[in-house]
């Protein structure tokens, strides 16, 4: 990965609504350049806000969407082979620790638990980065700052964090905004009228009441945002809603029917 | 010479008022006085409606049921039947009943010709048409066909002992069900009680529980068991609230008809909902539970000792209006569904000198305080709509502010004629209203209410022994359909025993374990495999990387596959053995040392030691049954418990006895197994012959049923494998397991095969 920091840099404010003093904290915690874990629901803002968060202290955004086939080298780095032999090609979080940035590992629980284990040396006091198969130390740059977000909504036993990965970081938790909040910032992304956002976020409302009764998860405010944004195009409210908010979140025809009728009824 | 019986006076010879009416009484040449007395009436109800071929017609037909030799009942029914007949579907249908009269005449059937002939208009009337009533016919016609016979060992023909009970019912089948769903009702008598003369007459009288669930199910309109879930969804979704729904039968009270409400037992709510003002039925449930849900969110008990049973009734109407004024707020789709079912009055249908008003004004009122578009001109009425919205308009307003502007209502538009007898009733009914039990508080007991039901406080029931009886359906083969809740299931734990016994069953086969120990070694879970040679991989592997570069140098073509990938291979399997504990695993097995039980414990010990071994999740659960009434499944171990003394004692106790009702067990095994998260659920069931019960004659019953459950159960995602015991299992187990299915010819080997199968299975 090339070392050009303003590539990394976000240079446009990008819209964030603080719920809460979320804001003051990140920035303190930058401060002391604590590790910080972001928790919270599926499409609630959990990147938005370390987006801003960058965008406000400055810094380069270095973000890693994990899976579950990413291994450690997909962090640190690998040998590539090269007619002469073989080249080192740095990892992301290698990248970010050299040159100083904010290293974002999104949905971090997807990644098998042994890749996680390599981001240790760098969340306490050491901040470090051993490369083994090069045999290189890191000593990570002062501007260097660990970020992860995940979901605790996921159902599965498997998909959690160990208490050694947990304990070493500082943590918010997310998770959607109340009504007003949630109107205010669908209205201020997309443009749409207060009116018809406030009714957007009433059908996602009903959908989050269902969580745990067939439905893992509510309607996130992103597909509320998408809902606005087809709107705000000119698509038929109810159409929109029942594309973006009612269509994507289920299979189940009950669940369907019941929020086809929660559109309707507030769109009538 | 004189006979004591007959009548002074011959009918025949009875004087008509009208000429014509007398040449009529000549033609139908009858004897009965009944007939004589009624005859000049239905005549000139006849008149009205028939042409002068249809009165020939009817009159014909009259006078052939006067000679069936049935006595006057026929007759009479067909006279003052038929015109309403007539009216309602055409008179062209004479011919297919008379034909069916005929037919019934020449069976042993004739005693059945009144009570068809008595409700045929009732029926007719509810068809509306020709072919419908034909098809009524063609369905009465299978009906006796079917249901007449003889009984063995006696010479005689037995007439169909549910037509006449059948024709009773008509009119009521007719009103619920489609010609269809009575076909099919009547279909499941014939089936299911067609050799057993006390409970066909029951069946076909509605009285027996299983003919009134199969009318349930076949009614028109939208069921409540069809939506239930949805209407759960609803609740949660929309309206944050999980109260229980309890559903009334809507069917079954013709006086009384039921209203729905709700009380700390939850939301009362009725069966079925037909469409209606192209509401569709669940649309109708849904302003049910939006009507209940409002007022207990916004409405609050009043005291109502003072009050008169009007004011209470106007209390009544404002405070629903404000309710769904609110709803309506707070969902503007409402609107549509109860502006399309509230009943919109004519403002003149009432006439205040003759009749009572109260309710048409108050009705008119309701709609109006919902409806802005209601173009009511009374100018009472447009006051308080306006007073009445002046009050929500700023916030929720409460129930003691609607109250008093009810009174006030009230008091102004009093009339002397309120209080007549003669209540104008048309219009004034809202169907999706509750009947407002939770509005009111007595402090006293009052003289006019009714208060004995205060004494009647149920006994305190005993503390229930074991589990209530989940009921499961039976799948009916003949006609391709459920048997609605048919089989009740009694689950319990299994009693305990001596788990030594099963520790030294255990010892005994060491040598076996030791075998399959090393088996399962091979088959424990490696969670990660190395895939090597890759060309695209998450990992440099040196080796092969090495050894490229060598070739790469010395002037070879390199091999590209320098890279390897990981690969999890975890085991995911969930199973629960479904154990067949019927009487004949009693059976000494062929060499006579052991019973078939005995080795089947041995073998069960020994599959949950190996399954145990290699971490499956898994449940033991055995059952037999004694009638479908009573199907007996017995807990030995669940998935959460451990393979430890409380399980290998209750599997040591293992007794057998009854019958193979398998259906009804696999269905239950089934719905734990659904509710685990697994990759792959197994269900293995170990059984020593075919389903079979002592109250189903039929072999090929409970073997559909079986089949039908395994389908099902394939469906939620488990996989039923059958290890069977019984050397002429082939005739029968493919046909209810496909091809998941082994049979053991040598039992003696069972203990050592079920682990192996088991082995081979989730490889």
């Amino acid at each position: 990965m090339t070392t050009d920091k303003e590539q990394y840099k976000v240079h446009k404010e990008p819209f964030y609504q603080a719920q809460g003093k979320e804001v003051v904290l990140y920035e303190a915690a930058y401060a002391a350049r604590l590790p910080v874990m972001v928790k919270g629901p599926t499409g609630c803002g959990k990147s938005r806000f370390v987006e801003y968060m960058a965008w406000k202290l400055g810094k380069p955004l270095i973000t890693v969407a994990c899976n579950e086939d990413m291994t450690a080298s997909d962090l640190v780095g690998r040998y590539l082979l090269e007619a002469n032999g073989t080249r080192w090609l740095d990892g992301p979080l290698t990248t970010a620790a050299r040159i100083g940035a904010i290293c974002y590992l999104d949905e971090i629980v997807e990644a098998r638990q042994d890749t996680t284990v390599v981001i240790h040396p760098l969340t306490d006091h050491r901040r470090t980065l051993p490369l083994d198969k090069k045999g290189e130390l890191i000593e990570a740059h002062p501007d260097f700052q660990l970020v992860i977000s995940y979901n605790p909504g996921y159902q599965s036993l498997m998909k959690d964090l160990k208490q050694s990965t947990k304990q070493r970081f500082t943590a918010f938790d997310f998770d959607y905004p109340e009504a007003t909040l949630e109107t205010q910032i669908i209205a201020r992304e997309t443009g749409l009228d207060e009116a018809t956002s406030a009714k957007l976020v009433k059908i996602g409302q009903t959908a989050r009441n269902l969580k745990g009764h067939g439905l893992d998860e509510g309607i996130s405010t992103r597909l509320i945002v998408y809902a606005a944004t087809l709107i705000k195009n000119g698509v038929d409210p109810k159409d929109a809603c029942r594309m973006a908010m009612a269509r994507p979140i289920t299979d189940d025809s009950d669940i369907r029917a019941t929020l086809d009728h929660a559109i309707d009824a507030t769109f009538a | 010479m004189t006979t004591g019986i007959r009548p002074v006076t011959d009918a025949r010879k009875r004087p008509m008022m009208h000429p014509q009416v007398q040449t009529y009484w000549h033609e139908v040449d009858c004897g009965f006085p009944p007939v004589a007395d009624v005859f000049e009436e239905c005549v000139y109800e006849a008149l009205a409606v028939f042409s002068r071929e249809q009165m020939k017609a009817y009159l014909e037909a009259a006078r052939v049921l006067g000679k069936l030799g049935r006595g006057p009942e026929p007759m009479l029914a067909f006279l003052e039947e038929w015109p309403s007949v007539v009216t309602a579907v055409g008179a062209d249908v004479l011919t297919p009943v008379m034909d069916f009269v005929r037919a019934m005449q020449k069976s042993p059937n004739g005693k059945a010709i009144a009570p068809f002939l008595q409700t045929l208009a009732a029926v007719a009337r509810r068809l509306q048409s020709a072919e419908q009533l034909q098809f009524y016919i063609d369905i009465a016609r299978d009906l006796m066909v079917r249901t007449t016979g003889s009984i063995h060992g006696h010479h005689t023909t037995f007439p169909s002992p549910g037509l006449p009970e059948f024709f009773a019912q008509a009119p009521f089948l007719a009103k619920l069900l489609s010609m269809a769903g009575v076909k099919n009702w009547v279909e499941y008598g014939i089936r299911n009680y067609g050799n057993h003369p006390e409970r066909q007459v029951e069946y076909f009288q509605l009285k027996s529980a299983d003919s009134r669930a199969v009318l349930q199910r076949e009614r028109h309109g939208t069921l409540f068991a069809d939506v239930e879930r949805q209407l759960d969804l609803y609740l949660r979704a929309l309206w944050c609230d999980s109260d229980t729904l309890v559903p009334y039968s809507t069917a079954f009270d013709e006086i009384r008809k039921p209203i729905p409400y709700y009380d700390k037992l939850g939301l009362r709510v009725p069966d079925v909902f037909d469409d209606a003002q192209g509401v569709a039925g669940l649309d109708r449930y849904r302003a049910v539970l939006a009507h209940m849900i409002g007022h207990r969110r916004w409405s609050k008990p009043q005291i109502a000792d003072n009050w008169s049973p009007f004011q209470r009734m106007a209390v009544e109407f404002f405070e629903d209006c404000r309710i769904e004024n609110l709803l309506m707020r707070e969902y503007p789709g409402l609107r549509r569904i109860f502006l399309a079912l509230h009943p919109k009055p004519v403002e003149d249908a009432c006439d205040p000198e003759t009749t009572s008003c109260l309710r048409h004004r108050l009705a008119m009122l309701s709609r109006a305080l919902i409806d802005p578009d209601h173009g009511y001109a009374d100018t009472d009425l447009l006051t308080f709509a306006g007073r009445f919205h002046e009050l929500i308009a700023a916030g929720e307003s409460s129930t003691d502010e609607i109250a008093t502007l009810a009174l006030s209502y009230v008091a102004k538009t009093r009339r002397q004629s309120d209080q007549l007898a003669k209540v104008h009733f048309d219009d004034t009914v809202v169907d999706y209203r509750d009947d407002n039990r939770q509005l009111w508080r007595f402090i006293e007991e009052g003289d006019e209410e009714e208060a004995f039901d205060e004494e009647r406080r149920l006994e305190q029931n005993k503390e229930p022994q074991g589990l209530p009886p989940r009921h499961y359906h039976e799948w009916d083969y003949q006609s391709q359909t459920y048997r609605p809740d048919w089989v009740s299931l009694y689950e319990a734990l299994h009693p305990s025993g001596n788990p030594a016994v099963i520790d030294r069953l255990l010892a005994k086969h060491a040598a076996l374990a030791k075998r399959l120990k090393r088996l399962l070694d091979l088959l424990k879970p490696q969670d990660k495999v190395r895939i090597r040679y890759q060309e695209d991989g998450t990992e440099l592997d040196l080796d092969v990387a090495i050894r490229s570069l060598i070739d790469f140098k010395g002037g070879a073509t390199p091999d590209p596959r320098i890279n390897m990938s990981h690969r999890t291979d975890g085991r995911d399997i969930t199973v629960m053995l479904l154990l067949d504990l019927s009487e004949s695993l009693n059976e000494k097995i062929a060499d006579g040392s052991q019973t078939i039980l005995e080795l089947s414990q041995e073998a069960v010990s020994l599959l949950a030691w190996s399954i145990e071994a290699l971490g499956d999740p898994f449940a033991i659960a055995g059952f037999h049954s004694d009638t479908r009434h009573e199907v007996r499944y017995h807990h030995i171990k669940g998935f959460s418990e451990g393979w430890d003394d409380a399980v290998k004692g209750r599997l040591a106790a293992m007794e057998a006895g009854w019958s193979t009702r398998m259906g009804a067990a696999l269905r239950h095994a089934g719905h734990y197994l659904s509710a685990r998260k697994a990759d792959k659920k197994i269900l293995l069931l170990l059984t020593d012959g075919e389903p079979a019960d002592i109250d189903v004659a039929d072999p090929q019953h409970l073997r559909a049923d079986a089949k039908k459950a395994v389908e099902e159960l394939a469906t939620k995602g488990v996989t039923t494998f059958c290890l069977s015991l019984d050397p002429k299992a082939d005739e029968y187990v493919r046909d209810i397991f496909g091809n998941r299915y082994e049979v053991l010819d040598r039992i003696e080997r069972l203990p050592e095969k079920l682990p192996m199968l088991y082995m081979a299975l989730t490889k």
